[in-house]
């Protein structure tokens, strides 16, 4: 099927007003042996066929209707309200394009407007942009900043940031021969460590990364390290889990210059990775380094109050080779799916799914404890993620989970080598005390099956 | 009427969503110190119902390809097919996490692996990777490989990169990112690079050229073939921005014409919808022998049939961003090509070149046509006779509102002065194309007898034009 209305009478009509017999005339400028080559694709299908051929792959996937999950690692399930997606399926919406014609896109401008106000308070930050394509890009994103706004180069992160974002970063980062310096994990006994990052500050610092909590679940005090960063004029950038700033001390109330995180969490399915919500907030002096597009209020000339897209001058349209960023559009309807949530979930809301979280996710890591031939590794005080040592690796640990229907934690010992046999061991609101319960079971019999103890 | 903001309308104790209580007993759940938490959370506190009202009242303020004709030259603004909406909220699609063990998710990463072959199809680069979230986010991926693939043979010094004047923002902003200088070549009379210029410009510090094909004029160059000789007779390589992909599916293949990587928007070419700026997917492909530079993973099919990812690319350039891919938006795509087939896929480029034509026929009397050989499926007209007479493209855009249309696409390309580019892709009716037309047509009638009717547009919106000046001087970006 194809959505093309034109009838072989609107086409004779419309190549007699060209002056053309037909359309070959018009492709005659290309070269002629690249011209109508032949295209080996599966032949098409009607939208009945379509439908149900596409739903069998899906129905080929477990999902989280079906399975319980205990996997976040920088992307949650977490509760979807269902006037979200009523209102994303408006096509006024989701079928418009970037606002250059203000006029008649006041609908998009005043939902990004308010998700950028939401995003500000929810951060403390001053200022935030309509948003990134996802955490990771704004995190490498934020290190431009930092680097164009104190002139130096190198970037000190934390270990514990999100393995996938470091990578970002050092593709970013590597046209510039910009250098990198990562703080160490490692595990001492049943605790995780991780290497002092003020000992790895210099005067070439442009930017200290830390994630709270961090890749590991862990929630740590920060006012001595931003303290030091400062100290060495440096900016700090702070990477967020959205959801967690229900309840813990915000970015700007640490004194973080930037702050990024993924916005998914907020309203917006895991959908296997994408498309996600790149979150990036700065103080007012960093403004003109933002990358990305503004929503600004103004008023128009009889005085009613509206929306544009301003400081466009930072931009590539206007700047090209100069802009801060190359970046053109952003992730507009998943922001606006974010606007929504946090309307609808207010303060108090988020506030209480944070707690939900957290209750859970210690409940678990009680009951988890308790079971002979695991070990719930010390990294602080947690969010709602934390390390588990198993006694298999965690591959075989979660195909037999999978068995019983459970969708087991992220085995970190790709990106940790020294947290062989662990697994990170996620809750959310979205987690029963019947499913964490059965998840305990189920591990114990695991740790049965395969004779016991550490 | 304008609609009020969510802190405007809010009211302490008002609730929009209810949450189950602690379903998990928590005594002896240690609590987190104070230091650690936050000191009051400022948000909006709103009903569910004045929560749906408001953002209903704000849709009714924004105009889609779904409210009407919308002709933004460059961004194939075409009809959305709503099938795919109900596809990617499969729960099998949206409800699946990145990292479940790739056994459970097999129907997936099949479909990221047939789209990326589809996709190597109808390019003719096979080497594919639906990593970019956009395609600004492509065309840095792709220019970082061709980066990597000069440093990889000893040519670092090839710093340099031609980029044609006519061509987006953002390939120049790309060049900047990834370290490059840029040098611009100019276009002839006939909106061809100009093939002098390209020679003199070019010499062994030139890392490739970016160049949109059919251009951003909507014309095929006439100079591709010496273009794709002169550039690789140089030793760079041709990056190919796809933003007019549309005018060539079924009708040429960018690898075909001597297009070495290039970045495909889905959101334009393969009928993902814009979503007001996102999110869209700027797949990048290339030829096989930059296959080991795309950044990890793949999607890849193993020996036994099963799908999986594929991290072992010698040369990668590394991650570009968290995850695989904007998933959501590739469901889409594929979800476009099946239906379409090859067939599909050719009826598309055809017909939107003959709409685009049929347009650039109707209007070329009353507005300027500076490029006037056949277009492809976009073509570019100048206010200029018009601003000889006091009234701008500006105006004219502004007036096309009062007109019920939405405008094209204004101030670009850069190379013609009160530049109006137009797009009526494919999935337009005669209909709406005359009545298009006919506006313009007006509308130029009252440039000429009563030119304060187009200045003063729009009339007819919920707001006029905008004091984008004050919003600048004086930001005000959050309430």
């Amino acid at each position: 099927m194809d959505f093309v209305p034109n009838t072989d009478q609107d086409r004779a009509e419309m190549l007699r007003t060209i002056g053309v017999d037909s359309v070959d005339r018009l492709i005659d400028v290309v070269p002629e042996k690249a011209r109508y080559p032949e295209l080996r694709l599966p032949e098409p299908l009607t939208e009945m066929e379509l439908a149900a051929e596409i739903r069998s792959m899906a129905e080929q996937n477990a999902d989280a209707l079906h399975y319980s999950y205990f996997l976040g690692a920088g992307s949650y399930q977490h509760y979807l309200p269902a006037a979200i997606s009523q209102i994303l399926l408006r096509s006024e919406f989701y079928t418009s394009y970037t606002p250059y014609q203000p006029e008649v896109s006041q609908g998009v401008l005043q939902a990004t407007f308010e998700f950028q106000s939401m995003i500000c308070a929810l951060t403390g930050m001053d200022v935030t942009n309509a948003s990134m394509y996802d955490g990771a890009t704004a995190m490498a994103e934020a290190a431009l900043m930092a680097m164009a706004a104190t002139g130096r180069c190198k970037a000190v992160v934390s270990g514990a940031v999100h393995p996938e974002y470091r990578a970002v970063l050092q593709t970013y980062m590597q046209t510039r021969n910009c250098p990198v310096v990562t703080s160490a994990i490692r595990r001492e006994g049943g605790r995780v460590v991780e290497e002092r990052l003020d000992t790895l500050l210099d005067d070439d610092t442009a930017c200290v990364i830390v994630q709270q909590p961090d890749f590991l679940g862990g929630v740590h005090d920060l006012a001595a390290l931003v303290e030091r960063t400062h100290a060495a004029g440096a900016l700090f950038i702070l990477s967020s889990d959205p959801i967690s700033l229900g309840m813990l001390k915000s970015p700007g109330e640490w004194g973080a210059d930037i702050a990024v995180g993924e916005g998914q969490g907020l309203g917006s399915p895991m959908a296997f990775g994408g498309p996600y919500l790149g979150l990036l907030a700065c103080r007012d002096r960093y403004i003109r380094h933002l990358p990305g597009r503004l929503v600004g209020a103004t008023h128009d000339h009889e005085g009613r109050r509206g929306f544009v897209l301003t400081l466009q001058a930072r931009e590539q349209h206007i700047r090209r080779e100069k802009a801060t960023s190359n970046i053109c559009t952003s992730e507009a309807l998943v922001a606006i799916g974010a606007a929504i949530y946090m309307a609808l979930m207010g303060p108090g809301g988020l506030r209480q799914v944070a707690r939900l979280c957290y209750d859970n996710a210690h409940y678990a890591a009680r009951q988890i404890a308790a079971l002979e031939g695991y070990r719930v590794l010390e990294t602080g005080r947690f969010f709602n993620e934390f390390v588990v040592q198993c006694p298999a690796p965690p591959e075989e640990v979660n195909r037999q989970l999978l068995d019983v229907g459970i969708v087991g934690g992220y085995d970190l010992s790709g990106a940790y080598p020294d947290l062989k046999d662990c697994m990170l061991m996620c809750a959310t609101e979205i987690n029963t005390r019947a499913q964490i319960d059965a998840l305990a079971g189920a591990l114990r019999d695991v740790a049965a099956s395969r004779g016991g103890a550490l | 009427m304008t609609e009020p903001l969510l802190s405007e309308i809010s009211r302490p104790g008002r609730v929009g969503h209810h949450l189950p209580t602690a379903g998990v007993p928590t005594e002896g759940i240690e609590e987190l110190p104070d230091d650690l938490l936050r000191d009051g959370l400022d948000l909006p506190e709103v009903s569910e119902n004045e929560v749906v009202r408001h953002f209903v009242h704000l849709s009714a303020m924004n105009y889609g390809v779904d409210t009407g004709f919308y002709p933004l030259g460059s961004c194939t603004m075409k009809y959305n097919p709503k099938i795919s909406e109900e596809i990617a909220r499969f729960p099998g699609f949206s409800a699946i996490h990145p990292y479940q063990p790739e056994e459970s998710a097999q129907g997936a990463l099949r479909l990221m692996y047939e789209l990326q072959e589809a996709l190597g199809e109808i390019s003719g680069l096979p080497a594919v990777s639906l990593q970019p979230a956009a395609g600004a986010h492509g065309e840095l991926t792709g220019v970082m490989m061709i980066r990597a693939y000069h440093h990889g043979h000893g040519n670092a010094h090839r710093t340099r990169l031609l980029i044609p004047d006519s061509a987006h923002g953002t390939n120049p902003a790309t060049a900047t990112m990834c370290g490059y200088s840029t040098v611009p070549v100019h276009s002839d009379s006939r909106g061809n690079v100009d093939v002098e210029a390209l020679k003199s410009a070019i010499d062994d510090h030139t890392a490739g050229m970016m160049l949109t094909m059919p251009n951003t004029l909507g014309l095929f160059d006439e100079n591709m073939a010496a273009i794709s000789e002169i550039v690789h007779g140089a030793g760079a390589l041709l990056y190919g921005d796809g933003a007019n992909l549309n005018a060539l599916l079924g009708v040429a293949k960018p690898g075909d014409l001597g297009f070495d990587v290039m970045h495909i928007n889905l959101h334009k070419t393969f009928a993902t919808p814009h979503g007001g700026g996102g999110p869209g997917a700027g797949v990048v492909a290339a030829r096989d022998f930059l296959g080991d530079y795309l950044p990890v993973p793949v999607a890849a099919r193993r020996s036994d049939g099963s799908y999986g990812l594929d991290y072992n690319l010698p040369h990668t350039i590394g991650r570009v961003r968290s995850f695989y891919g904007s998933f959501g938006v590739l469901v889409r795509a594929y979800a476009y090509i099946r239906a379409l087939g090859a067939e599909g896929l050719r009826k598309v480029g055809e017909n939107a070149i003959i709409n685009a034509n049929y347009l650039r026929v109707r209007l070329m009397q009353a507005y300027d046509l500076p490029y006037s050989r056949s277009c492809m499926h976009e073509f570019v007209l100048s206010a200029k006779r018009q601003k000889a007479l006091g009234v701008r493209t500006l105006d004219i855009a502004k007036r096309l509102i009062d007109r019920g249309f939405h405008p094209p696409t204004v101030y670009f390309p850069l190379i013609v002065e009160e530049a109006m580019m137009v797009e009526p892709t494919e999935t337009e009716t005669k209909e709406t194309l005359d009545s298009f037309a006919e506006a313009l047509l007006q509308i130029s009638r009252e440039v000429e007898e009563s030119p304060d009717v187009v200045k003063s547009a729009p009339i007819t919106t919920v707001v006029g034009r905008l004091d984008e000046v004050t919003a600048a001087r004086q930001p005000r970006l959050h309430w």
